[in-house]
């Protein structure tokens, strides 16, 4: 914090260079990759923060390879279904977490709690076995599942936050018009509820999007890797050839929904963020 | 539960419809949780009193502690584990006093509000794998800028100590700006009057900060130091891009997977599952009991605010 009796002109120029550390601070390491993944294969073992040469053939190169375009389908594919199952299941669950009296109310919250805390790792090895003999090992089933049920919690937790603030009135107002408890949830808190609905799908998708573990554990092909598991096991587009430019340029693709999901929602997510964890 | 409703006096038909919706609505995610998570744990406690080896199928038996006994005996298992230790004290720490002026910045910045939040939720959305082989190859010799910069002449990921110091700059860059986000939310309910109060008495910037906002902060501290610390428990992609678990820098998490994908240990791999499924629990019962934070949504009914 600034003194604050300094002139505003010094205050200024304080918070001007607060944020461009700030901003060099969370920026740097994506515009390095970004930078890697433009270098030619002469340049890019130079060291060099931005590129002499550029070019686009490390981002044509992985098109072109069978295993990016299928990891990038998988990790699409995947991370859709398990956030649409995932925040349709949360949506329900938070009403009634929100709005309804009900016996095992806190045994609910208590379970996804403890979810939400509770270390991936220690599922890897059942699960692992569990979908070897089930036949979901390296299936999008077999990931899907365990998707959905880590982000159960952080989707119920967002959205009974989102649940509380809505004018309940609304809802009485039409079961006073003769709406059942189910058709006043449908036609009315519904659409009110999609922005929250919304901003815990973002959330939930950057969780699926963003998962090494299961991905690499889960799966052994091209049928179901996603590109984060597919990333570890690039070689380049032969066997000889240095990986790093393709690397990059995969992981490049793989950031451009996350920068622009925050670019446009950043309002949300942060509301999302935030809303669960604090209050309490 | 008991608790009371307003309309007790009412027709218990409406309460009784009420639960019926609750659970309906409750089943599904429930039911989803309870098996994907419930149903490994069990199997997983089963497998650890069991020798399972997919390598040698037929000789699975009942072995009881034995798997536990040899784990707990086992030097790369105390190794990793006190890495795991290592990595969460250190990089929750250097988060704590990042996060908490990240968020003074956030909170207080006269400029650019909007573009410095953005800003920050980059690291926290963007994929950990990626921003692992950024760093990886920014500490590559030759090819990295920061290898050149800082290290010339070495490669500091072939280092035990070098390697725990960029794991740990990964993470921290990683998880600031959540931890940030949190705090955040926790000094937007600092009273403006309180500190001005506390000005007009005479305070400075520091005491005001030490005496007023960190106290009214504690339960947002605390909840983002639980939540941060059972993450960083977990410590997993950065350690498996940047190292592989190379000189002795294997987290419980990279140990517990490496035997399951090249050893195909299910029995031993259970039972370090099961540890880390304890060594979690305690650090959350201590987060609970000994600073008592108390756990977001505990109070059932939570909401009005």
């Amino acid at each position: 914090m600034p003194v604050e009796t300094a002139s505003p002109g010094r205050r200024r120029t304080w918070w001007t260079f607060v944020n461009v550390v700030v901003i060099v601070y969370a920026l740097l390491p994506v515009l390095w990759i970004a930078s890697l993944s433009f270098k030619t294969k002469e340049t890019v073992t130079d060291g060099n923060l931005v590129p002499r040469d550029w070019t686009l053939s490390n981002y044509g190169d992985i098109f072109r390879t069978d295993e990016f375009v299928r990891a990038l389908i998988n990790s699409i594919g995947i991370a859709l279904i398990a956030t649409f199952i995932a925040v349709a299941l949360a949506t329900m669950a938070a009403y009634a977490v929100a709005r309804l009296e009900f016996p095992g109310k806190r045994a609910l919250v208590g379970v996804s709690l403890l979810i939400a805390m509770f270390p991936q790792i220690s599922l890897v090895t059942p699960l692992f076995n569990i979908e070897r003999e089930l036949g979901l090992f390296d299936t999008w089933p077999g990931l899907i599942l365990p998707y959905i049920t880590f982000s159960l919690p952080l989707a119920i937790y967002t959205l009974s936050a989102f649940f509380r603030e809505i004018p309940w009135e609304l809802e009485k107002a039409a079961k006073m018009d003769g709406a059942t408890p189910a058709q006043a949830f449908r036609r009315v808190i519904a659409p009110l509820a999609a922005p929250g609905v919304f901003t815990s799908a973002i959330l939930v998708f950057i969780f699926c999007w963003n998962d090494f573990l299961f991905a690499i554990s889960l799966t052994s092909s091209e049928a179901s890797r996603t590109v984060p598991a597919a990333l570890s096991f690039f070689t380049g587009s032969s066997q000889f050839e240095d990986p790093t430019g393709t690397i990059s340029a995969a992981a490049v693709v793989i950031t451009v929904p996350i920068v622009l999901f925050v670019l446009f929602f950043q309002r949300r997510i942060v509301a999302g963020l935030t809303s669960g964890a604090v209050k309490g | 539960m008991t608790s009371t409703r307003v309309r007790r006096g009412a027709h218990s038909e409406g309460k009784r419809s009420e639960r019926r919706l609750a659970w309906m609505l409750c089943a599904p995610a429930a039911l989803v949780m309870v098996a994907v998570t419930g149903w490994p744990i069990v199997y997983s406690v089963y497998l650890s009193l069991h020798r399972y080896d997919l390598r040698f199928p037929g000789q699975q038996e009942f072995i009881g502690l034995e798997n536990y006994a040899v784990v707990l005996t086992n030097s790369y298992w105390w190794t990793a584990f006190g890495v795991t230790l290592f990595i969460t004290v250190v990089s929750v720490a250097i988060e704590l006093v990042l996060g908490m002026a990240l968020a003074i910045t956030m909170h207080r910045t006269l400029l650019a509000r909007g573009l410095v939040r953005t800003v920050t939720l980059i690291p926290y959305g963007i994929v950990t794998v990626v921003a692992a082989f950024s760093w990886f190859y920014a500490w590559t010799p030759n090819t990295g800028y920061l290898a050149e910069a800082v290290t010339p002449g070495s490669a500091p990921l072939t280092e035990r100590a070098a390697s725990l110091a960029i794991i740990i700059l990964a993470e921290v860059w990683k998880t600031t700006p959540f931890m940030a986000l949190l705090l955040l939310a926790g000094l937007a309910l600092v009273p403006d009057d309180l500190l001005r109060a506390a000005a007009m008495d005479g305070a400075g910037v520091w005491q005001r900060f030490v005496k007023v906002t960190l106290p009214v902060m504690k339960p947002a501290i605390l909840v983002a130091l639980l939540f941060r610390t059972l993450d960083a428990f977990r410590v997993f992609d950065n350690i498996f891009i940047l190292t592989s678990g190379a000189n002795d820098t294997s987290s419980v998490s990279m140990i517990t997977y490496s035997n399951l994908i090249q050893g195909l240990n299910l029995g031993i791999g259970s039972t370090m599952s099961v540890l880390i499924f304890i060594a979690v629990a305690i650090i959350a019962f201590v987060f609970v009991k000994l600073f008592g934070t108390a756990a977001p949504g505990s109070s059932a009914q939570g909401g009005g605010r």
